[in-house]
């Protein structure tokens, strides 16, 4: 009952009244505001905002709005800061279902099956189940952070590079799984992923490779530029091609809210994905990316007809959609709970915390039990303030399609262009965008799928990187990789869904389903 | 209607004139301060808290650019390749103006010569910390513990040319165990996780990026490579006190700016990073952090030069030595 007394006051942290003077100078006049819920929502509003906006992300926005947090108290501020995040959450899906720009890793999912719901008239319903499905996740992974924060970090702090390897090793057979063409351009798309993952400086003796002397390249390829090129600008240029398709997706815009049936067929996928967000979240080095992709595959092996994904189903948006949510929220634990930043989101959060004067680290709990609990009640405040938010713009989303695409994409085009530069802030950065827009155009009249691609990319550098740390830190031994038993599983589950798919006979249903 | 645009030209000709030559209004908008690293860690920090205060000096905000890459040396080639007009400045430290050189052959800028220094903003000593369960108790145990074991023993860093593998490499060159094991991680958090998790075993870092972990107990610190301890972290020994004089060295930052800027500019910047650092205030922001503030010889222009001259020559030999 701890836990529940904590939230209670973590709660009263979030509502308590602060005296504001609203008009300072001569004539001040104090108010009372509930000062951490306004900012909460103002968070969650920012978040909602440049969520939508394609390339802008939580980081940039976060570090441009520091400053204007020093004069608040550092728990308000941080529970701003967190409001931008998972509000972006929400936001990342809009565009990805709306219009097919994934702006970060985890959206890519979403435009599997959202994109295609829209084309078919149901994108109001498309981002109703994404905002529910965020909405229950983040509830859950709310209680998971209170509940068991502490318990879980332990845990996953036994996570070595070896068995991160092996994790990733898995999730590189989900990225074949995603794929609705043929197993061999999914195949072809994985290994081009896993190669310009190897862009940049070598980890271990700083040499670089495939970088041509660029100094921009010395860090690799940026996530966006890569998912907003291949799938973004691509999906433009075909756009452009043949406008009388696009005319017929304004045309039949249906319903805005899910069906009863949409509900039922979402609740599961839900639950499953919510499941399985949270517990990747948790890992550290940006295990939540994996989230998505692991419910959508899962999602695809268990449904009756499979066919359907890819082609508009909902289960497709709500799975993934609960496990991202629910991954951002419980990436917040190592940082509440250790004081070490899983991904970089989290460590600007710890550098707001070092700047409001506050050492993170384990004390935190016990030291700062205001700010450790009023963060995580707001965490629920703010997903309730977002879905609130986010149903009734749906309405406004939809219409935004029935603007003449003539207009529209010179809009998208431009808010493309500025969220890849506020990424690093470098024009080259915009100017690779355009080269792989053109390279997706080439992918899509191919029949090739970026999405493979994609998820190969973000795992090949992590897959590198743990592996020659499990390798540098066994002087070299392949065992080790079977001797820790967490690895050992991983590998074994990889082994089991490769034969799998690489059955005959599944392999034949395969193709007739698939290929068209 | 031509004579008066005429004029107005003339006008606007003659102001651009006069603020390019004297920089008399400086500062007449804000300024862009370049921090080459993500935003977050202790760089970005420390430019933070000290332009809070500079922006008040100046009557002008700063703003904070996070220009990131290549160990810090994109930012900082951006930055001086700007325009030098004292409207874009940088956030240096010691890997990206002392270590760069030895690191990165065709460095596109001459830390000692090529570029303004406009002085330093804050020292961070380096720490050698272990995980809670290693053998070693103290430094000199440490010491013996890694001559006997150095085949076995692993040490995380952050990448190749940041501050925690520029001083570990000078740490193990200095107790002439260059081969140590060395496991690379990108950045500070995930190479901390893997130190806290017991994967690897010690690591030398910044005061800023270690201290809540050293004082939470899931790390503890050998010794500070200072020449005095600090006062937010006092019972950790200096490596003098600890028996191991040799190794001295301590990260810090830095604001520079390009070459040829008005001397008159270059002083009103310094100026106000010395009001900065004199101000109560910020002055305990950056030690509750573990950040030293440097004395007023130290911080100015001249002693800044020196300290990147002094600390190249320290490290160069065994960066050199580790990269071939």
């Amino acid at each position: 009952m701890d836990v529940f007394a904590n939230l209670l006051g973590g709660l009263a942290v979030v509502f308590k009244l602060v005296p504001i003077d609203i008009a300072p100078g001569a004539y001040s006049f104090v108010v009372m505001l509930p000062a951490n819920v306004l900012l909460c929502l103002i968070g969650a509003l920012i978040g909602t905002l440049i969520g939508v906006l394609p390339g802008v992300g939580p980081i940039a926005t976060i570090a441009m709005l520091l400053p204007i947090t020093y004069k608040l108290d550092p728990t308000g501020a941080l529970i701003m800061l967190a409001g931008i995040y998972y509000g972006a959450q929400y936001g990342g899906s809009t565009t990805a279902i709306l219009v097919n720009i994934p702006g970060e890793a985890t959206s890519v999912v979403t435009t599997l099956d959202g994109h295609q719901m829209a084309k078919q008239g149901r994108g109001g319903a498309a981002l109703a189940i994404a905002a529910i499905g965020s909405f229950f996740a983040g509830c859950v992974a709310t209680i998971v952070i209170a509940v068991l924060g502490v318990p879980l970090t332990a845990l996953a702090l036994k996570f070595g590079p070896a068995d991160y390897f092996s994790l990733m090793v898995m999730g590189l057979i989900f990225a074949v799984a995603l794929a609705r063409g043929s197993v061999l351009k999914a195949l072809a798309m994985v290994c081009l992923g896993l190669l310009l993952g190897t862009i940049g400086s070598d980890l271990e003796s700083g040499e670089q490779r495939l970088t041509f002397g660029l100094l921009e390249l010395a860090d690799g390829l940026e996530f966006a530029t890569l998912a907003m090129g291949v799938i973004g600008f691509a999906e433009i240029m075909r756009n452009l091609e043949n406008p009388e398709t696009r005319d017929v997706v304004q045309a039949k815009v249906t319903g805005l809210m899910p069906t009863k049936k949409d509900l039922k067929d979402a609740s599961w996928p839900i639950l499953r994905g919510t499941f399985i967000g949270s517990i990747l979240g948790i890992l550290p080095g940006n295990g939540a990316v994996l989230g998505p992709f692991a419910s959508y595959t899962i999602e695809k092996k268990i449904a009756k007809d499979p066919s359907r994904f890819g082609r508009g189903a909902i289960e497709g948006v709500a799975g993934p959609e609960a496990a991202n949510n629910a991954g951002a929220q419980t990436s917040f634990i190592p940082m509440l709970t250790l004081g070490i930043p899983p991904n970089a989101v989290m460590a600007i959060m710890v550098g707001a915390m070092t700047i409001h004067g506050i050492v993170p680290g384990p004390q935190i709990m016990t030291k700062q039990p205001d700010l450790f609990w009023g963060m995580i009640a707001s965490m629920w405040v703010g997903n309730l303030m977002l879905l609130i938010i986010n149903l009734p713009l749906i309405g406004l989303w939809v219409k935004l399609l029935k603007v003449p695409y003539r207009m529209l994409f010179p809009a998208i085009l431009l808010f493309c262009c500025i969220g890849i530069y506020s990424v690093n802030n470098q024009p080259f950065d915009v100017l690779i965008t355009g080269v792989f827009g053109l390279f997706g155009y080439f992918l899509l009249k191919n029949g090739f799928e970026p999405a493979p691609m994609l998820i190969a990319f973000v795992l090949g550098r992590l897959m590198e990187e743990k592996l020659r740390q499990a390798m540098l830190i066994s002087r070299g031994s392949l065992w080790v990789f079977v001797e820790r038993p967490l690895s050992a599983g991983f590998l074994v589950v990889a082994v089991v869904l490769l034969v799998f798919a690489l059955l005959p006979a599944m392999q034949k249903k395969r193709d007739e389903v698939f290929t068209e | 209607m031509t004579i008066l645009s005429k004029r107005s030209l003339l006008a606007l000709g003659f102001s651009l004139a006069a603020t390019s030559a004297f920089a008399q209004g400086f500062p007449a908008k804000p300024i862009t301060m370049i921090v080459p690293f993500a935003a977050g860690g202790p760089t970005d920090i420390i430019a933070r808290i000290v332009g809070d205060h500079m922006s008040k000096t100046l009557g002008q905000q700063i703003v904070i650019e996070n220009v990131a890459g290549a160990g810090g040396t994109t930012g900082i080639t951006r930055a001086m390749s700007a325009t030098p007009d004292g409207y874009t400045i940088a956030m240096g430290h010691l890997g990206t103006l002392s270590a760069a050189p030895a690191l990165f052959p065709d460095l596109r800028y001459k830390p000692l010569d090529g570029i303004q220094h406009i002085g330093v903003a804050g020292g961070t000593p380096i720490l050698i910390v272990a995980n809670k369960n290693f053998p070693p108790k103290d430094l000199s145990e440490f010491v013996t513990y890694l001559k006997a074991n150095a085949t076995k023993v692993n040490e995380a860093h952050a990448g190749v040319g940041a501050v925690s593998w520029t001083t570990c490499t000078l740490l193990k060159a200095h107790l002439g165990l260059p081969d140590i094991n060395s496991v690379p991680y990108r950045g500070t958090g995930p190479a901390l996780n893997d130190l806290v998790g017991g994967q690897v075993d010690f690591m030398c870092d910044q005061i800023p990026s270690v201290i809540g972990q050293v004082k939470g107990g899931n790390i503890k610190a050998y010794a500070i490579a200072s020449a005095a301890r600090s006062p937010a972290l006092p019972d950790v020994p200096t490596t003098t006190e600890a028996g191991l004089p040799g190794y001295q060295i301590e990260a810090w930052n830095g604001i520079v700016a390009p070459n040829g800027i008005p001397a008159d500019v270059v002083a009103k910047l310094a100026d106000a990073l010395d009001k900065a650092l004199d101000d109560a205030g910020t002055k305990k922001r950056l030690e509750d952090l573990g950040a030293v503030i440097p004395s007023k010889v130290d911080r100015s222009p001249a002693g800044f030069k020196a300290l990147i001259k002094r600390d190249f020559d320290k490290l160069n030999p065994a960066l050199m030595a580790a990269k071939k």
